[in-house]
């Protein structure tokens, strides 16, 4: 757990990042809060020759609520995540999986861009970015765009993200309605033995609109746009959360490891998002479009 | 008279002793950061030593290179088996009569094995070092099933393939290590075909593993001028080290001087010897520089002392109404590579033989075959006397298995069968002398206290209800009454390497009053410092608050045994009542002198000694000590000292009784533990907050074990926990709330009547927090399920009962 050698770079703007990355190419990584990189450094998998550190990046700071859409800095931390009580006003959702992210410590320093930018599938905000249809605002030698984070995963650790970019901002709108992230996991600090992230709208007795994503049941996040159709015009009673929750098992497709089989994985898959489904219909109704 | 039941109160307040929750004085520095701990410590010129491990579980090794890390700036040295071979260091020998590869010699047998050893000047070059290395290897075929090994043709231990005998008597087959048994056989198999009813099962404990939070690691400095070794470490027994280090390296031992300096937390791992120390000291020796070696996370998991995988076979008959009439055990023990169990001598498979647990059972069987296999070596007591958290996890099964054979409730099973209290000192079937217990008293304390009979009621409506489809929730109500045998042991029959299991204390009362106490054991977190300075105030009359315990440096501690197995209190504790009561002896003669007074005439009193019929009439302590350096006594010697190495005579036995109520999601897997109570007995109490700190942390390993904490291994014997990630290690969030009670059964033969307790808790805790999930499921058809009961674990039980639909 001795990391191999390597030259620290701490920019003060993106300008100056993104320069040390053109220079260096393959030989530089940023790091944010350093939960995964690190690790990976000290077991030799990843070797960093250069290793940028975007905590001096003012601008990646700061969350923003203005006209209906929701912006949060790349570099602010799940700690703040947690405790923006504006943020947790438009979007509890965000307060209640970044709780579910490892302890205190971890979330002083993890970051949401850290979390999402990674690939990681074991990592639970790209899912709940997905349920939100967030947009991810990349920035390289091009200048920037927008990814929406339903496109951006294309395998584990692998994404649409180029070595020269980084990630500068998350985006999205104001959600509807209710929402819930259930996770299941073996102790804190564990990732998700199967997560679920579901916002849904509710007019009346009927659900109006819906987003389902689930977290590290495949090798990617996945958006279930079935298994959301499947609530859509329903009063989400027990046949509709059923007809969902099978929509979603044709969508992932997870594997076995030390958290268990693949027969259990799908079952506790299905069981929480039923909870989820539950749990963000209640929230609906109190927070009707 | 008031007045002098006031000044008695003030008195024994202020001197801290016996059943005072005092503070532990260990937490100042730890709670600061302050504490001193291996890898705090560092001298100058310091080299660093780092690992090249196999990354296959058996393998030749056909060439080691080494010149380029020879060639990177900083490094000083590479060892290898071969340059060690010419001093005799490429093995060593093992705590149980084996012997272990130091660095690989010719192939490695498990994941994780010691290959090279770099010494760079930087730990970070060190690190680069290990990179640089490269090692041929050619795979072999790996066994890690320890019923596999012994019907392959594989040799896996290619250096004792010949060897018909080992160090407990004849080996079977070449992948065998050693046949031990207990008891009568054949009387009890008449038994069990005898009786009415019999229920058999094969009991799993996996392998799991102390992971303290400090790793493992040493500094050897060898000063070249004086011939002297110094050699800090984290040893659980460092006078045990250090006559190892005079073996093996042929250094004289008073040329050796090996130091424990704080240690965090050890729970069996620390007992051993491993290749990191002895490469630490060879390199020290090469190169004549002080030599740091600490192994990371991972090194720990894979490469030091495992604990339990015992396949434990068992039959248990009984007769229709419950009583217990027999008990045959077989144990099929995976060792690993080598067989480095640490074990007293004369017994390979610990005490597993008082698998009779706490009930009367009037014939019964132990045999346990000890086999190699691709797996780490090790085999330590985690957190229990050796081998006893898996005697008391089998025996507690199979009472559940037996009542289910029964149709009959566990609890009841188990008051039926308790030894009685009347029947102490208890000679069990297996040879073991019990010295004191009341089961019935702590039992029936234990059930009253969480309700046992509205549980069951709550339990079976909750039953109802499951099965009426309005909930999907179970309730387990997990039941264990444990006998602990720890304070290893008496000299006759206890020994390590032949150091028979004695322990010692050494007191130097100083001129003004206050003193300092020396034991062979040394503390891990126990509170030492804390409980042994409070024996030693009752004893004396000295306060605790004006003692110094010191440990672990062999220089000035006396000779000991160390500390694991509890047997610092039964053990050491008892050599510090007995040289305390040297120095109470000497120092009546002088108070008496004083006084003017027969020997006779004055009486102990908390911290003084008073003539008989005078109240007003004394000396304190104080003044004793004083008198004892500035004055001639007739007939004594000046100053005031003692030394006492005590032999026990016995072990002692400590006992509980755990209830634990659990909530069990079915469809999830997940435990929820409502409710955990332990009634612990470990006779007299020195300091009750200790003990419940004791209980507490004792009680949440054995939540990490039961609920999900293994050692796990693939067919390629690739070690699949290998990081906390995977290695459950139990936070705050994990852990339920304790509620503790205790009786007080004082050991018969202990001076202070003190048992130990730090084990208990764990002991009794696995097999209550298993049953906990087992009972939930028993009204469906379940018999047994092994641990660890993981989320996974719990759902494939459901599942498998159909409980899914």
């Amino acid at each position: 757990m001795i990391p191999g050698a390597f030259d620290y770079h701490r920019p003060r703007d993106i300008g100056d990042v993104l320069a040390l990355l053109a220079e260096h190419g393959d030989d530089a990584r940023v790091i944010a809060g350093g939960h995964s990189l690190v690790p990976m450094m000290k077991l030799r998998v990843a070797e960093v020759p250069h290793l940028i550190d975007l905590q001096d990046v003012e601008s990646l700071r700061g969350i923003g609520i203005e006209n209906g859409c929701v912006t949060i800095g790349a570099m602010v931390t799940q700690h703040e995540l947690v405790n923006d009580a504006m943020l947790f006003e438009v979007a509890p959702i965000l307060r209640e999986a970044a709780l579910q992210i490892a302890d205190p410590q971890v979330r002083y320093m993890g970051t949401i861009g850290g979390n999402v930018a990674n690939g990681d599938p074991g990592n639970d905000m790209p899912g709940v970015l997905q349920c939100l249809d967030a947009q991810l605002v990349l920035r390289g030698p091009d200048g920037e765009r927008e990814v929406a984070a339903r496109d951006f995963y294309e395998a584990a650790f692998t994404t649409m993200r180029h070595d020269s970019e980084i990630l500068t901002e998350i985006r999205f709108g104001i959600p509807k309605g209710g929402s819930a992230y259930e996770k299941q996991k073996r102790k804190i600090g564990d990732y998700a033995t199967a997560a679920a992230a579901v916002v849904l709208a509710r007019e009346g007795n009927l659900c109006s609109a819906a987003s389902i994503a689930m977290t590290n049941l495949s090798d990617t996040p996945v958006w279930s746009a079935t298994a959301a159709e499947a609530l859509v015009g329903s009063m989400v009673d027990d046949a509709a959360i059923s007809k969902s929750v099978d929509c979603m098992l044709n969508d992932i497709d997870p594997v076995e490891d030390n958290r268990g089989s693949i027969a259990f994985k799908r079952h506790v898959a299905g069981i929480i998002l039923g909870r989820a489904i539950k749990r963000a219909w209640n929230g609906a109704e109190g927070r009707q479009t | 008279m008031n007045e002098i039941i006031q000044d008695k109160e003030i008195r024994a307040a202020n001197l801290k002793g016996l059943g005072c929750s005092r503070r532990r004085v260990e937490d100042a520095r730890f709670t600061q950061g302050k504490g001193n701990y291996i890898d705090d410590i560092k001298l100058p010129g310091m080299l660093y030593g780092d690992f090249v491990r196999s990354p296959f579980a058996h393998a030749r090794v056909k060439s080691i290179n080494t010149d380029a890390a020879m060639a990177l700036d900083g490094v000083v040295a590479v060892l290898t088996a071969k340059d060690l071979e010419p001093l005799s260091l490429h093995w060593m020998p093992t705590l149980a009569g084996d012997k272990q590869m130091v660095l690989a010699d010719g192939k490695v047998l498990f994941q994780g094995q010691e290959v090279a050893f770099v010494v760079a000047n930087d730990r970070y070059v060190a690190a680069d070092a290990v990179e640089l290395i490269e090692v041929e290897y050619e795979e072999l075929p790996v066994i890690v099933d320890p019923f596999e090994a012994m019907k392959s043709d594989v040799v896996l231990r290619e250096d004792i393939a010949d060897q018909k005998e080992g160090a407990h008597g004849a080996r079977k087959h070449h992948n065998h290590i050693f046949f031990w048994e207990a008891g009568d056989e054949t009387a009890t198999d008449q038994a069990i075909e005898a009786s009415d009813i019999v229920a058999e099962e094969t009991v799993y404990y996996h392998r799991t593993h102390p992971c303290p939070l400090e790793t493992c690691g040493s500094i050897a400095s060898m000063d070249k001028v004086n011939g002297k070794l110094t050699l800090w470490g984290t040893f659980q027994a460092p006078h045990v080290v250090r006559t190892v280090a005079s073996l093996l390296s042929g250094i004289e031992e008073h040329n050796i001087r090996v130091i424990s300096p704080d240690i965090g937390g050890g729970f069996g791992n620390k007992v051993g010897v491993y290749p990191g120390y002895v490469c630490s000291i060879v390199a020290s020796i090469v190169t004549g520089k002080p030599v740091k070696w600490v192994e990371d996370r991972m090194e720990n998991l894979m490469s030091t002392a495992f604990a339990r995988d015992y396949w434990m076979k068992g039959r248990i008959s009984a007769t229709r109404e419950g009583k217990i009439t027999g008990l045959h055990c077989h144990v099929t023990a995976n060792h690993g590579a080598f067989d480095s169990c640490a074990d007293p001598t004369k017994y390979p498979a610990g005490f597993m033989s008082v698998c009779t647990g706490s009930y009367d059972i009037p014939v019964a069987y132990l045999g346990v075959d000890g086999v190699y296999t691709n797996r780490a070596p090790g085999g330590v007591a985690y957190r229990c006397s050796f081998r006893v958290t898996e005697a008391v996890y089998f025996i507690e099964r199979m009472i559940e298995v037996l009542a289910i054979e029964l149709n009959m409730d566990s609890a009841e099973l188990r008051r039926i069968n308790f030894i009685r209290k009347e029947q102490f000192p208890y000679r069990s079937a297996l040879g073991w002398e019990y010295d004191s217990g009341d089961y019935h008293t702590a039992w029936d304390r234990a059930l009253k206290t969480v309700g046992y009979e509205d549980l069951r009621r709550e339990q079976a409506e909750r039953l109802e209800s499951f099965r009426l489809g309005k909930t999907r929730s179970l309730m387990g109500i997990g039941l264990s009454f444990f006998t602990e045998i720890v304070g290893a042991g008496p000299v006759k029959n206890c020994d390590i390497l032949g150091m028979g299991m004695f322990d010692s204390c050494e007191i130097r009362v100083h001129p003004t009053g206050s003193a300092i106490a020396r034991l062979g054991t040394i503390n891990q977190g126990q509170g030492h410092a804390t409980t042994f300075a409070q024996i030693m105030a009752s004893e004396t009359g000295i306060p605790a608050d004006s003692i110094t315990i010191e440990e672990g440096d062999t220089d000035t501690a006396p000779y000991g045994l160390g500390t694991y197995g509890s047997r610092s209190t039964p053990v050491a504790g008892a050599a510090m009542a007995m040289a305390g009561r040297k120095i109470r002896a000497k120092a009546q003669m002088i108070a008496a002198y004083l006084l003017e007074v027969h020997d006779d005439d004055v009486d102990f009193d908390i911290d003084r000694f008073v003539v008989k019929g005078a109240p007003e009439r004394f000396k304190t302590m104080k003044e004793i000590a004083f008198a004892a350096y500035n004055q001639a006594i007739p007939g004594l010697e000046p100053g005031l000292e003692a030394v006492s190495y005590y032999d026990p005579p016995n072990m002692t036995y400590p006992f509980g009784a755990y209830v634990c109520v659990m909530d069990i999601d079915v469809d999830t897997g997940v435990a929820d533990i409502r409710r955990f109570f332990a009634l612990d007995d470990c006779g007299t109490r020195i300091n009750p907050m200790i003990i419940e700190g004791q209980v507490h942390g004792g009680l949440t390993e054995a939540l990490a074990v039961a609920m999900g904490q293994e050692l796990a291994y693939d067919d390629m014997g690739n070690v699949k926990t290998g990081t906390l990630m995977d290695f459950f290690l139990p936070t705050a969030w994990e852990t339920p709330n304790y509620e503790t009670d205790h009786t007080v059964t004082p050991s018969p033969h202990h001076p202070i009547g003190a048992k130990g307790v730090g084990e208990s808790p764990h002991v009794g805790g696995v097999p209550c927090l298993s049953n906990a999930v087992q009972d939930a499921f028993r009204p469906f058809g379940l018999r047994h399920a092994d641990m660890p009961h993981d989320h996974w674990r719990i759902w494939k039980m459901a599942s498998e009962l159909e409980l899914h639909g």
